[in-house]
């Protein structure tokens, strides 16, 4: 059992928890995740660790509220223990000194993107962070990433906050005023997919990070396959991070989107459960 | 005498009726039936039965306790040299082992060995409370076993009743291995795994769940923090794809996955739980082994309307085991035997909708003495499937090859371990079972686990490699 230690909603989806896992704390590095299960009813899902406190022995996790398992999530209190918490997970981040690193950080990708920005500006590298949501509700970590030092964009799609751009037209300008060594890209899809394009064009070198559905993330259910390079790759032990120019994206997505029906099926449930018209007898 | 009775038949659940639950099909001898076939036993003087046995129990022994009634006493001639019984008396291939050299079946039916031991399991779990086997007093020696399947299970047994501090690692939140995320409820209850894994509890082991030795602490590590020795049980979890186009389509899986889904993470009663399959009136499954028969009678449970099995050979050249294949056709699975998929077909989504095949006839034999399947031109025809299972085998998972240092591995990626002593080519580290063997059987990697724990026990006494 995992202690938590705090939960809270940071922004209307996003939630933000600390809670105990002293051996992942311990061991885990920069790009790797975990994979927790709330209950013994609850799935296995993925979740990149933000941060981690090895004396406290404590994760810091960031989560978007999106459906059944990460509503559950939201409502747990502090004092609340998670059942399953597995990792450190996958490989961590290639860090070096590439030389003028930029991370990328996308929505809920943010909360990954602070310990890849932290690991590369301690490698050395001169640092530039861009994040961006589609609107100001959805930005996150803003103060604790310009903590790391170096430069700082911030962007929103409607321009509530910082500029009104998406991250790829904060990133061109960057590219066009001076050399850049590697590009760090974590958020959705989409904009993975556009910052890689985008990368390709100036034949920087781009890793993104993905979210395949997953259940074991020790490889042995291949869920999480992708097509790297046109070859079966698999997120959890291959990855979870790969070069952005080599990654089929499209058809990562329609992966994502297998369990759609089931996700709004399993949310309506816990609706009926929590107005008492059906039960788990727990 | 014994040739007059004939091999006593196990009553199980009418098709109709389970081919709609997940509970267990065969339903156990009843104690009269169980002497009764315990009673055409010979008693041969020399048991060639027991060399069929990977484990070798007495099998005669405990199969003359039970027409003595005296049932406490077989189990105990069992766990002798077999910790699972009740495991292997429902999953072993009793047909490939001890009942083919058993010499009745030279004129008759052999002594339905596999189901008396079943049966004394089954006493032993539900009526009578069994004292702890006798251990060895605690030596101070602390060993680690990595993966917590049948190999990895047996060693962990074996090493705690010489006295040995046994910590098991397991990947995944529950322990067994492949016994709970692979073999499917109506074949292998859950609640007998875990009675087994309760009792090594009882026996001191320890499992520590939710742990990837090698992400985060290695094999290495282990060694250095006081562990006298390691074996390692990681299994045969990498699953094998086809490779032909379409296989990353939505309603794609590998076997792998839509048995841990389905067994592991309870997918048949979504969403009382919470992880989701995909429910579908045309399944296919594709392979011929015991995992393509799981695979295909699971998605008959989740509501399949039409499961095909599609397998590249005939029925004579398929793996799986003749009771399961039995059992498969009684249940309404489509045999679709001589064919070959060559690519799956998707709609405007990405949604799987359709797979080609090819027919195929046998040509000349190959390197494993089957018949080679060889394509019929132009037989190229459609099924229409909303869900595809590949379930055509596995490689072993490579996470303790690449984080050991100094372990020997195969061309194939299993770690090579001596036959005898599963010594590998690190000094204290062990290994046995499919991560040696490539995927085999349950009793093959009990085997493995047996020999390793005695030769850990040796290594550790004298300190010689």
């Amino acid at each position: 059992m995992h202690l938590i230690h705090s939960n809270e909603l940071i922004k209307p989806t996003l939630g933000r928890m600390v809670v105990e896992a002293p051996y992942v704390a311990k061991y885990r590095k920069a790009g790797q995740f975990i994979i927790l299960r709330i209950n013994e009813y609850g799935e296995r899902i993925p979740l990149t660790i933000a941060d981690s406190d090895p004396n406290a022995g404590t994760l810091t996790l960031f989560y978007q509220v999106v459906g059944k398992t990460t509503t559950d999530l939201a409502n747990m209190k502090k004092g609340q223990s998670l059942k399953d918490i597995a990792g450190p997970l996958g490989h961590p981040t290639d860090i070096r000194n590439y030389g003028t690193a930029v991370c990328i950080g996308g929505g809920i990708g943010i909360a990954p993107i602070f310990p890849i920005s932290k690991a590369m500006k301690a490698a050395g590298n001169k640092l530039i962070n861009i994040i961006g949501a589609r609107t100001k509700d959805l930005l996150i970590l803003e103060d604790e990433l310009r903590e790391i030092g170096g430069e700082m964009v911030v962007c929103t799609d409607d321009g509530s906050y910082g500029k009104k751009a998406f991250v790829t037209g904060a990133l061109e300008e960057i590219i066009k005023r001076e050399k850049v060594d590697i590009v760090v890209a974590i958020g959705p899809v989409p904009m993975m997919r556009a910052v890689s394009e985008m990368t390709r064009g100036y034949a920087i070198k781009t890793f993104v990070s993905l979210n395949s559905i997953m259940v074991d993330g020790t490889g042995m259910c291949g869920g999480c396959r992708v097509s790297v390079k046109g070859e079966k790759r698999f997120t959890c032990v291959d990855g979870p991070e790969f070069d952005g120019h080599e990654v089929d994206f499209g058809e990562l997505m329609a992966r994502l989107g297998t369990y759609r029906g089931e996700e709004a099926e399993s949310m309506e449930h816990h609706k009926c459960r929590l107005e008492g018209v059906t039960g788990h007898g727990k | 005498m014994a040739n007059k009775i004939p091999r006593q038949v196990m009553p199980e659940q009418s098709p109709q009726e389970r081919r709609n639950n997940f509970n267990e099909v065969p339903l156990g001898y009843p104690e009269e039936t169980a002497v009764l076939e315990a009673q055409r036993c010979l008693q041969c003087k020399r048991p060639t039965c027991v060399d069929g046995c990977p484990v070798q129990i007495d099998i005669p022994g405990f199969i003359k306790a039970i027409t003595e009634r005296d049932f406490t006493k077989s189990i105990q001639v069992i766990k002798q040299t077999n910790t699972l019984p009740a495991v292997c008396g429902r999953v072993c291939p009793q047909e490939t082992q001890c009942e083919e050299k058993c010499v009745l079946a030279k004129k008759f039916d052999p002594v339905a060995i596999g189901k008396l031991e079943r049966f004394v399991s089954d006493y032993e779990r539900e009526k009578v409370n069994m004292p702890l086997p006798e251990t060895a007093p605690a030596n101070g020696k602390k060993v680690a076993i990595v993966g917590s399947g049948p190999a990895g299970l047996t060693a962990a047994g074996e090493l705690a009743k010489l006295g040995y501090a046994v910590t098991v690692f397991e990947a995944l939140h529950s322990p067994g291995g492949v016994l709970v995320y692979g073999i499917p409820e109506f074949r292998l209850p859950k609640a007998i795994v875990h009675y087994e894994i309760e009792a090594l509890k009882k026996l001191g082991v320890e499992v520590t769940v939710n742990r990837v030795v090698g992400m985060g602490e290695t094999v290495d590590d282990l060694l250095d923090r006081g562990y006298s020795a390691v074996f390692i049980g990681s299994g045969a979890g990498l699953p094998q794809f086809l490779e032909v186009p379409g296989e990353n389509l939505q309603g794609v899986y590998s076997a792998n996955e839509y048995l841990t889904r389905a067994n592991l993470m309870k997918a048949y009663r979504f969403p009382e739980y919470d992880t989701p399959i995909i429910r579908a009136d045309n399944i296919a499954v594709f392979g011929g082994g015991n995992v393509a028969m799981d695979s295909a009678r699971t998605a008959l449970r989740l509501g399949g309307k039409n499961v095909y099995l599609v397998y590249r050979r005939s029925k004579q050249e398929m793996p799986a085991r003749a009771e399961e294949v039995h059992h498969a056709e009684e249940e309404g699975i489509d045999f679709r035997l001589l064919t070959n998929p060559v690519r799956f077909i998707g709609d405007e989504k990405n949604r799987l909708k359709q797979v080609e095949c090819l027919r195929m006839e046998l040509g000349e034999p190959d390197s494993s003495g089957r018949r080679r399947p060889v394509p019929v031109k132009g037989s190229e025809f459609r099924l229409d499937i909303d869900v595809a299972i590949i379930a055509i085998g596995n490689a072993p998972n490579p996470i303790i090859q690449k984080t050991t240092s100094g372990l020997s591995t195969s061309k194939w990626g299993t770690i090579i371990a001596d036959e005898n002593t599963m010594k590998t080519s690190k000094r204290g580290v062990f290994a046995g079972g499919d991560i040696v063997s490539g995927a085999a059987t349950v009793i093959l990697a009990m085997g493995a686990g047996r020999k390793a724990a005695l030769a850990m026990d040796e290594y550790i006494k004298t300190g010689t490699w």
